[in-house]
């Protein structure tokens, strides 16, 4: 193992994924450092959802290897638990549990998952909403909040589990427009804290003010990783170039 | 308002009759009216225990026959299958003649008739209780276990506290359904003896000779029975849609 692979706070190594005949992931390694924050664009279909998916093993990857805080990434239960505790993740279409309250929804995986006390768990709940500023919709369902409040719960849902590394799945996508900032906000504010995190987004303007790095991802393979600077600017493929120009156009 | 029409053309009917109905049998101004009344009556009880008693069994069974039906594992969801397939093919009338005539000999264990008759009926019905919570399960999003996954939770808790509470919610018309077709085959246990509804019936029909009269009244005692359990069965989704809507 070398020296990366065990300083890094996500290391993959040459990772390739199929659905059937689709090559979904083709041979791809990235490296995260603890603290930093990695932005994946490209068009649909490129892989960057799978490529994420494969870090807290939603996707099982087919050849190559993936370590997460030193930790290897293989078929047996514990080496997936380890990883998924340390892992958040937040979706594109929030994944929040109709039947429960907001409250509940934060409090399930502390109360089971961590063996914390109940009033532990409220706690935690209560202190991570007011992060995300809802903390008056401790007691609603989710059906009963906008897309906007949904994702901000979700983020809280996630951070309840103290996660060292914080995986964001398109969390913007599934919103109405007028409900991005309030989440981009608060993904912000997660960046300025030092959370280690990755996503996917085709928000550029977030991307810009709170990336590290940027990577872009085209039919299964990373096709350039730069530091946003360089990447808006002087962005060294012509695929990548084509992309930058379509979505950053209006 | 519907009971109320039904009950209405059913009195008229039997009312307008003559002659050939004899329902002093079942006339509650007389002692023997009363009694034969009372006879008839008294099979409710057994009808009710009988069939809440298994369909109790057949809920937990199914559950427990679905969830190897959803595993990743051939072997689990071969025994989901053979089990649907076998038991569900047997005519329940079948299953409780073996389970009463049958089981004894093969396990030496002498099984009484109530048991005899819960034991098939939890049985038969389980299979489609399976079926049921089967589609109940996959129903629900995929995104629903991935959420629970990425908050550590183990199967067990991701079953008991995310997907079963939703899963329930959606089939509580189909349980309901099999409540009702339960309480109306707990009356073919009336063939190996049980004193439910149809087998006193038959009874009080042997000694009385009057079947017409004996078995409208046991249609009755059906009707009733079931329309109350789907008016409490209504009321209890109604709840549950509220509660959805809070």
């Amino acid at each position: 193992m070398d020296a990366n692979q065990t300083d890094a706070a996500i290391s993959v190594r040459n990772i390739s994924k199929h659905f059937g005949d689709f090559r979904a992931l083709n041979n791809v390694s990235l490296n995260v450092r603890a603290g930093e924050r990695v932005v994946i664009c490209g068009p649909s279909g490129s892989g960057k959802s799978t490529l994420i998916r494969c870090i807290n093993r939603l996707e099982k990857h087919e050849s190559g290897t993936i370590h997460v805080d030193g930790l290897v990434l293989d078929d047996s239960r514990r080496s997936r638990d380890a990883i998924r505790a340390k892992v958040g993740m937040v979706f594109q279409q929030f994944n929040l549990f109709p039947h429960l309250t907001v409250l509940e929804n934060l409090t399930l995986g502390p109360l089971r998952a961590r063996g914390k006390s109940p009033e532990e768990a409220r706690e935690l709940a209560m202190r991570y909403l007011t992060r995300v500023r809802i903390p008056e919709q401790a007691e609603k369902f989710p059906r009963q909040l906008s897309g906007g409040q949904q994702q901000r719960v979700a983020i809280a849902r996630s951070l309840c589990m103290e996660p060292q590394i914080m995986l964001f799945d398109e969390p913007t996508s599934a919103l109405d427009p007028e409900m991005i900032n309030e989440v981009l906000e608060v993904m912000t504010e997660l960046a300025r804290s030092g959370m280690t995190m990755v996503c996917v987004t085709h928000e550029m303007g977030f991307a810009k003010g709170v990336a590290d790095t940027m990577v872009f991802m085209d039919h299964g393979e990373i096709v350039e990783t730069a530091p946003p600077a360089t990447f808006f600017t002087t962005p060294a493929t012509e695929r990548c170039r084509d992309f930058l120009r379509k979505i950053l156009r209006h | 308002m519907k009971h109320a029409f039904l009950f209405a053309a059913l009195a008229f009917l039997l009312g307008g009759c003559s002659g050939d109905w004899g329902w002093y049998v079942v006339d509650p101004r007389t002692t023997t009216g009363i009694t034969n009344l009372k006879f008839l009556l008294g099979g409710l009880w057994y009808t009710i225990l009988l069939s809440v008693t298994a369909i109790s069994i057949s809920v937990v069974v199914g559950l427990l026959v679905a969830l190897p039906g959803l595993s990743q594992y051939r072997v689990l969801r071969a025994f989901n299958r053979v089990y649907v397939e076998v038991v569900r093919s047997v005519p329940i009338l079948v299953l409780i003649l073996w389970v009463y005539y049958g089981l004894p000999p093969v396990t030496g264990i002498t099984i009484g008739i109530f048991w005899s008759g819960v034991i098939a009926l939890a049985l038969s019905d389980s299979a489609f209780q399976a079926e049921i919570f089967r589609a109940g399960i996959q129903s629900i999003d995929k995104g629903q276990y991935e959420a629970s996954h990425s908050i550590s939770l183990g199967y067990a808790d991701t079953m008991r506290f995310v997907i079963l509470p939703q899963a329930i919610r959606r089939i509580l018309p189909a349980l309901g359904n099999q409540l009702v077709y339960m309480l109306k085959m707990s009356s073919l246990v009336s063939v190996i003896g049980m004193q439910e509804l149809t087998r006193r019936a038959n009874e009080l029909v042997v000694s009385e000779y009057r079947p017409l009269e004996i078995y409208t009244v046991l249609v009755l005692e059906y009707l009733v029975l079931i329309l109350i359990v789907s008016a409490l069965v209504r009321r209890l989704e109604n709840r549950m849609k509220a509660d959805d809507q809070r």
